[in-house]
């Protein structure tokens, strides 16, 4: 069953300018591992913006869960957002809170109870292989550790969906390679995860499905397919 | 909303001041000077009403009656004034009193220059009635009704004391109200600015809390109580600092000009913050309200 549907969606930044996105069709089901990639400016990121929430499409229907994010009201959006967790290339923590803090926040987000969130902390911190660090301030971490920070943080909801946008772009090889262990772990346990990159020996030594973008429009969708 | 978080937000809200130190500590600032200013203002307000006040109860009308008038006509006089609402009292002076505070104004210590008036008051017809008034803006009224009552000779009033007194009164509410709305918006504009930098900073935690899943409530609470405790601080400072400066102030004016002793008597700093502190923290923490709500409300939106 598709989790996530995209019919004709096409994403104008400014009128009168090409498409960032050009009438994009297709489905990702429950539980797959999708590589989205192209070139810089393809619209590989107005995807993952579009899944957020944060851009409504210029025209067409996307779908996710069968909620349609077209007509979603903004006091719907936070309950829906709870249900994808996200990373991104910059990390993106709090550095003025220590590690442990930065994934609680997640948690307090949804109000959840401070007792489950003194259980489930740890918990996805050993996970990532953190747990010892959970003191320390993202500042004192390396690239792949905050990324692994990132990550708990994303997961610790239990989403159906993570996005992630070009994850091991700021990472050395060994590093990004543990991220893409990690991301194939979440996905071993019911995670669907999309994953934005133009990391080539990734894409094509992980052999997952591949969605390669031109110019915002779908030039080849193939299963374990090649960077191209 | 969980009591959780919103204890988590009030720490949240306490943290923020400590994070952006030299913002808030401005923002504080600003609040103390406006609080300050507002009680300035207010205590001088509040002080000269009431010197207005006494001053207003100490300006009277004179009523005389015809010499033909029985004792009982003077009584019925009497009693018509008594009845009005704007008049607070109805004195009755006879002809040697009136006469004595004569000799006392005009002759001081040297009474025996009044000597040779000894046995022939030349006040003899001059008794009347001081007649003494709740608001001096009512004693053109008063003075009309007072000349059409039966056996009234003439009705003496003060006008340019009433005129100045009310017009003074008037130009100060006037004035004050004015320069109380400026402070308002001033103070409304800063707080505003300095959540505005405070959301700016820290715009990538919204940022975060926002692709997590916060709703609006969960991001605007701890500005909005950072705002209302940066009122709250601003207001208490001042509002101490107030009590005790004005205290020395009324001393030291009082020692400075003690001619001021007997015409003015200034407002004691408890009858002055029965007003003054409620609403100084009430307005400090209005603000603090105000300004962050707005603003964090208008950041969300966009």
């Amino acid at each position: 069953m598709s989790l996530i549907e995209f019919r004709d969606v096409s994403e104008v930044y400014i009128k009168g300018a090409p498409p960032a996105v050009d009438k994009l069709s297709f489905d990702i089901d429950n539980g797959e591992f999708v590589f989205i990639t192209g070139d810089s400016g393809s619209g590989k990121s107005t995807i993952i913006k579009l899944l957020l929430r944060e851009l409504i499409p210029t025209s067409g229907k996307i779908s996710v869960a069968g909620m349609d994010l077209g007509t979603m009201k903004h006091r719907k959006i936070p309950m829906y957002r709870r249900k994808v967790g996200v990373v991104f290339q910059e990390f993106r923590l709090l550095e003025d809170r220590d590690i442990y803090a930065n994934v609680a926040f997640a948690m307090r987000v949804t109000e959840a109870k401070p007792k489950i969130i003194k259980k489930k902390v740890p918990a996805a911190l050993s996970l990532v292989g953190l747990a010892q660090k959970y003191k320390s301030y993202p500042n004192e971490l390396s690239g792949g550790e905050q990324q692994r920070v990132a990550i708990a943080r994303a997961l610790i909801n239990e989403p159906a969906l993570l996005l992630c946008d070009e994850p091991t772009g700021n990472l050395d090889p060994s590093n990004s390679w543990e991220i893409m262990h990690l991301l194939e772990e979440a996905n071993e346990r019911g995670t669907t995860v999309v994953v934005v990159t133009h990391n080539q020996e990734i894409v094509n030594e992980m052999h997952k499905r591949v969605i390669t973008l031109n110019k915002g429009v779908i030039v080849s969708d193939v299963q374990g397919g090649e960077y191209r | 909303m969980r009591f959780s978080t919103f204890i988590y937000s009030i720490r949240q809200g306490f943290k923020n001041i400590g994070r952006n130190k030299m913002f808030s500590l401005a923002s504080i600032a600003t609040m103390a000077a406006l609080i300050f200013l507002f009680g300035l203002f207010y205590a001088i307000v509040a002080n000269f009403n009431h010197i207005v006040k006494s001053a207003e109860e100490g300006v009277a009308i004179t009523v005389f009656f015809n010499e033909d008038a029985t004792q009982d006509e003077i009584n019925q006089i009497g009693a018509d004034l008594k009845k009005r609402d704007d008049v607070l009292e109805v004195k009755y002076v006879s002809a040697e009193e009136a006469w004595e505070s004569f000799q006392e104004e005009y002759f001081g210590d040297n009474k025996e220059l009044a000597e040779g008036f000894k046995d022939d008051n030349p006040l003899a017809k001059s008794a009347n009635y001081e007649v003494y008034l709740k608001n001096v803006e009512s004693q053109d009224e008063l003075v009309s009704y007072a000349e059409n009552l039966p056996q009234v000779r003439k009705v003496r009033k003060s006008d340019a004391v009433a005129k100045t007194l009310s017009s003074v009164n008037v130009l100060l509410w006037y004035g004050s109200l004015g320069i109380m709305l400026i402070l308002l918006g001033v103070s409304i504009f800063l707080i505003s600015s300095t959540i505005t930098v405070g959301v700016n900073v820290r715009s990538e935690e919204i940022a975060i809390m926002k692709y997590i899943g916060a709703k609006d409530g969960f991001v605007r609470l701890p500005f909005v109580i950072e705002g209302i405790l940066i009122g709250l601080i601003g207001a208490v400072i001042p509002l101490v600092l107030f009590y005790f400066l004005y205290n020395k102030a009324v001393a030291y004016v009082m020692t400075k000009f003690s001619l001021l002793n007997n015409l003015v008597d200034f407002l004691p700093v408890s009858e002055v913050y029965r007003v003054l502190l409620p609403v100084g923290l009430l307005l400090g923490v209005g603000i603090g309200f105000l300004g962050s709500f707005v603003t964090i409300r208008k950041h969300l939106r966009a």
